[in-house]
């Protein structure tokens, strides 16, 4: 079976360049195909990229705290540029301040994400669920 | 002696070369109008008895021609994503010296086709998809130009994996494969391609284009002009193995319909925590801006810079630019004869340089993040470039060619534009450029050491 490719890198003007190369490589080793838009992305150039590359998956990071408002619109901007059904994780420390994350997650699943994830998660954790939700078989 | 003969079939003048090979030495230029509604060699022997008069008879031994007669090549491509691989198909094909009628992004629609078809392009380039990525787009445009008919040649360079696909839909045309524009995200590929559109125009195009006449007179490399001037740039600025060039440089060519702008510079950015944005740049990069030039586009320059700053740099007063600019625009063979209209050429000559620059130049962006100031960077960044060499008959024919020049500086009014911060001015006086780029096929150091001689140094500005 071919690989499934993935979208990362961390969105808005987060410049935390240090977990992005650690998810590109556990990503890789993992066995999935990964695109790496590096850091400073904005929603364009995830949806730009998952078009040319016909991508399986955005798995977008922020670290900075302002990721509900550059996530917001994601899943509307996603559909109209004919990418209806992506599959879209965020993770890192995507809210300002120690909020319950199972509020946060709520958050992000309305906004149309299908997995949101809590500070301190470990790649194996991500790559686990890319898996289950892409039906790759080990 | 080993007189050798440059021609340039331009669109109104043939211009001819001679250069001694054995000592390697410029021997004279002509120009005389370009006949390719008759004959294009009856305007190559006027030209050519010209360049006799000055020289004396000479025996040539080879002849190399380039072309841009006729329109040029003329391109039509199609990518998927705007920013992405529809970029690099218009990268593509303006590095291989066409001329890009229009650039399509995503599914062709019927519109699209018909204006394809009334364009009648010389070649059309198919892209779309990172090999394994998107197929859906590149097929449908594939089924669409098939089902839209039409004789000319199409050049496929998308993602590998629909490749095959796209040369059986359209099975029956001349279609030709290359690899991908764009392999991998963010990489480009754009070389394959640029080969491959120059042999289609050795091949096909000089034929269709009334030159074959003239190619059985020639030894060989029958290429568009801009492609021919783009190996000059490279040549002068890299050097040959056994002779150093002058290093990173920029060219701007002001013609009267487009104003054309190379670099042949890395421009990676100043610091180094600076992150890159956008495509990859190509090293050697070609940009062509159709709204913007002397006469034919002459509208353009004064939307792009505005009417008061042409007033204000050419000393005229607004309402009677607009009347002359209005003149001129209708009138496209008026040349400067009066000091008025010299003194407005040379504002509009300027600002048509410091739209185009900016336009080829990258950008900064700052941004204020947790951790400070982050800087982006989009396009080249060619601040530290420090020559720009200079031709289009606006520009060579003026004595204040510098000063028009240095509005391809570095302006503090715009000071995320990167743009050279201080450099030398290196002018084609001789319109010499195109013919020595042909020449560094067979002769790269005598075309580079011609090139050396004969560029006249204008001054350094900052």
């Amino acid at each position: 079976m071919s690989k499934k490719t993935l979208v990362i890198g961390v969105i808005g003007a987060d410049v935390h360049a240090v977990g992005n190369k650690i998810l590109y490589h556990a990503f890789t080793d993992a066995g999935f195909e990964v695109i790496n838009l590096g850091v400073m992305v904005s929603q364009e150039e995830y949806i730009a990229a998952a078009i040319e590359s016909n991508a399986d998956a955005i798995v977008i990071s922020s670290l900075y705290g302002q990721g509900e408002l550059d996530c917001r619109g994601m899943r509307e901007k996603c559909n109209e540029a004919g990418l209806e059904g992506m599959l879209l994780y965020v993770g890192g420390n995507i809210v300002i301040g120690k909020q319950p994350f199972d509020e946060v997650e709520k958050r992000f699943l309305a906004m149309g994400f299908n997995r949101a994830f809590a500070p301190g998660t470990a790649p194996e954790v991500t790559i686990a669920a890319l898996k289950e939700d892409l039906h790759v078989e080990e | 002696m080993k007189p050798i003969l440059l021609i340039d079939f331009g669109s109104t003048y043939t211009k001819v070369t001679a250069v001694d090979a054995d000592e390697g030495r410029l021997l004279g230029s002509a120009a005389s109008y370009t006949t390719v509604e008759t004959d294009v060699n009856d305007g190559l022997a006027n030209a050519v008895a010209l360049l006799e008069k000055q020289t004396g008879k000479l025996e040539f031994q080879e002849r190399y021609a380039c072309s841009s007669a006729a329109g040029g090549l003329r391109m039509i491509a199609s990518g998927l994503v705007p920013e992405l691989t529809a970029e690099a198909a218009k990268c593509a094909s303006l590095g291989a010296g066409a001329k890009v009628i229009k650039t399509y992004s995503f599914e062709l629609n019927e519109d699209d086709i018909e204006e394809i078809l009334a364009e009648k392009p010389d070649i059309f380039l198919l892209v779309g998809g990172t090999d394994g990525g998107n197929k859906a787009c590149i097929i449908n445009n594939a089924k669409a130009l098939a089902a839209a008919g039409g004789n000319f040649p199409i050049v496929i360079a998308g993602n590998r994996n629909a490749a095959r696909e796209c040369e059986r839909i359209l099975a029956g045309r001349q279609v030709f494969v290359c690899e991908n524009v764009m392999p991998k995200f963010g990489v480009l590929n754009i070389e394959p391609t640029q080969q491959c559109i120059r042999d289609i125009f050795l091949g096909r195009i000089v034929q269709a284009k009334g030159l074959t006449k003239a190619s059985e007179l020639i030894s060989g490399i029958m290429m568009p002009t801009p492609s021919a001037f783009l190996a000059a740039m490279k040549l002068l600025a890299d050097g040959t193995k056994t002779e150093s060039g002058i290093g990173e440089l920029i060219a701007v060519d002001v013609g009267g319909a487009t104003t054309d702008i190379y670099s042949i510079a890395s421009g990676m950015p100043e610091h180094p925590g600076t992150i890159l944005k956008g495509l990859p740049e190509p090293y050697v990069k070609r940009t062509v801006e159709g709204d913007i030039g002397m006469r034919y586009s002459i509208h353009g320059i004064v939307e792009a810079a505005g009417i008061d700053a042409i007033a204000e740099t050419s000393g005229i007063d607004a309402e009677r630019v607009k009347e002359l600019v209005d003149y001129l625009g209708s009138h496209t063979d008026t040349l400067p004869t009066t000091p008025e209209l010299e003194a407005l050429d040379e504002a509009l000559a300027s600002h048509a340089i410091r739209t185009a620059v900016t336009r080829h130049a990258g950008r900064l962006e700052e941004t204020y993040t947790m951790m400070g100031l982050a800087y982006a960077q989009t396009g080249k960044n060619l601040k530290s470039v420090n020559r720009i060499v200079v031709t289009g008959g606006s520009l060579i024919h003026t004595r204040n060619t510098g000063r028009i020049a240095s509005f391809a500086l570095y302006d503090q009014n715009d000071p995320m534009s990167l743009k050279p911060v201080k450099a030398e001015f290196l002018v084609d006086r001789k319109y010499i450029l195109a013919a020595m780029g042909l020449l560094s096929e067979h002769y790269p150091e005598i075309a580079l050491k011609i090139m050396k001689e004969e560029l006249e140094k204008d001054g350094t500005a900052e």
